[in-house]
């Protein structure tokens, strides 16, 4: 738990595996992947925010309680998502009258 | 960085046994909010995949006319910016304020250059008139769903812009800070990482933007 000073070199890395993931984002943008853009994009960004929380936001560093609250909010969030969409997407599933 | 035995009263507060407890804390408590502010744009997110769904070809049209040209550059401009800010803290963390305060400032610059970018973005929004509300003259194919779109995207990016804004005039204070050494001796560093926190975050939020918004677009 005590604090680490990571080296500057490493947050050199870091950015610069994030600007070329960016540049690999957009260039998957242009081709078409027949379906799986949005899924592969989104991947990409999560990963993007993943090393951005690990390393910039020192979560790597952080106590146990820290890494526990960006998890809870993730959790949240998932179910947020998930609570939406699984009535949105399931819609059409069923012939109920009058829905 | 080690505890020390009798830190000087100004550097560890009263209500706290140690360095790290203190630390711990502030860090602690910056997440807590951080996480409520993942919900608060998570509804936007989550909003916005809604309409997209059920407006397929509208939002596919609407992402179409935002410019990838501004925004591509504009994310690498993010991406650095948290590069500098996560050197201030780091060099802060070690004492040096000069360079602290020189990466604060670098920060504070790039926030700027962002801002800057998207206002020409958003005027060439208006000149197009695809603003919703004050300028909208598209008459394309679904129009209505590309309004939507447009609506989704000045709530997304404006709450974004608004967030950017109000980090860069935090670490324009953080600045004068660290040049009267205000994060001197070192230990005294926690307050400026806690605005590296939020930074991250506003850049964290930027990252999730830039495919929800303008890459989606090119293969819906």
């Amino acid at each position: 738990m005590s604090e680490r000073v990571a080296s500057g070199g490493g947050y050199v890395a870091v950015a610069v595996v994030l600007l070329v993931m960016t540049a690999l984002n957009i260039g998957l943008a242009m081709i078409d992947l027949r379906g799986f853009n949005s899924v592969v994009s989104l991947l990409i960004a999560a990963v993007e925010v993943v090393l951005m929380a690990v390393y910039f936001m020192h979560l790597r560093w952080s106590a146990p309680m820290t890494r526990l609250v960006g998890l809870a909010a993730l959790l949240w969030l998932s179910i947020l998502m998930a609570g939406t969409l699984d009535d949105l997407l399931t819609r059409g599933w069923l012939p109920v009258p009058g829905k | 960085m080690t505890v020390h035995a009798h830190p000087a009263p100004h550097v560890l507060g009263e209500q706290y046994q140690s360095l790290e407890q203190q630390h711990a804390t502030a860090e602690f408590g910056m997440w807590i909010f951080l996480a409520t502010e993942v919900m608060l744009f998570g509804g936007l997110f989550i909003a916005y995949t809604v309409y997209r769904i059920v407006y397929p070809d509208g939002f596919a049209e609407g992402s179409r006319h935002l410019d990838l040209a501004i925004a591509a550059p504009n994310t690498a401009v993010l991406i650095v910016s948290s590069l500098t800010m996560a050197l201030a803290v780091r060099t802060a963390q070690l004492g040096e304020r000069r360079k602290t305060t020189w990466y604060l400032i670098a920060t504070m610059v790039l926030g700027v250059v962002f801002m800057v970018l998207k206002g020409v973005e958003y005027y060439q929004h208006f000149l197009e008139g695809m603003v919703p509300g004050l300028a909208w003259t598209y008459a394309g194919p679904d129009a209505n769903a590309v309004q939507l779109f447009f609506v989704a995207y000045f709530s997304m990016t404006g709450l974004h812009a608004i967030h950017l804004l109000i980090a860069i005039g935090i670490v324009c204070v953080c600045v004068l800070l660290a040049r009267r050494g205000a994060y001197l001796p070192p230990e005294r560093h926690t307050s400026l990482e806690m605005v590296g926190l939020y930074w991250h975050f506003v850049d964290m939020i930027w990252t999730v933007l830039l495919p929800l918004l303008y890459l989606f677009g090119f293969h819906p």
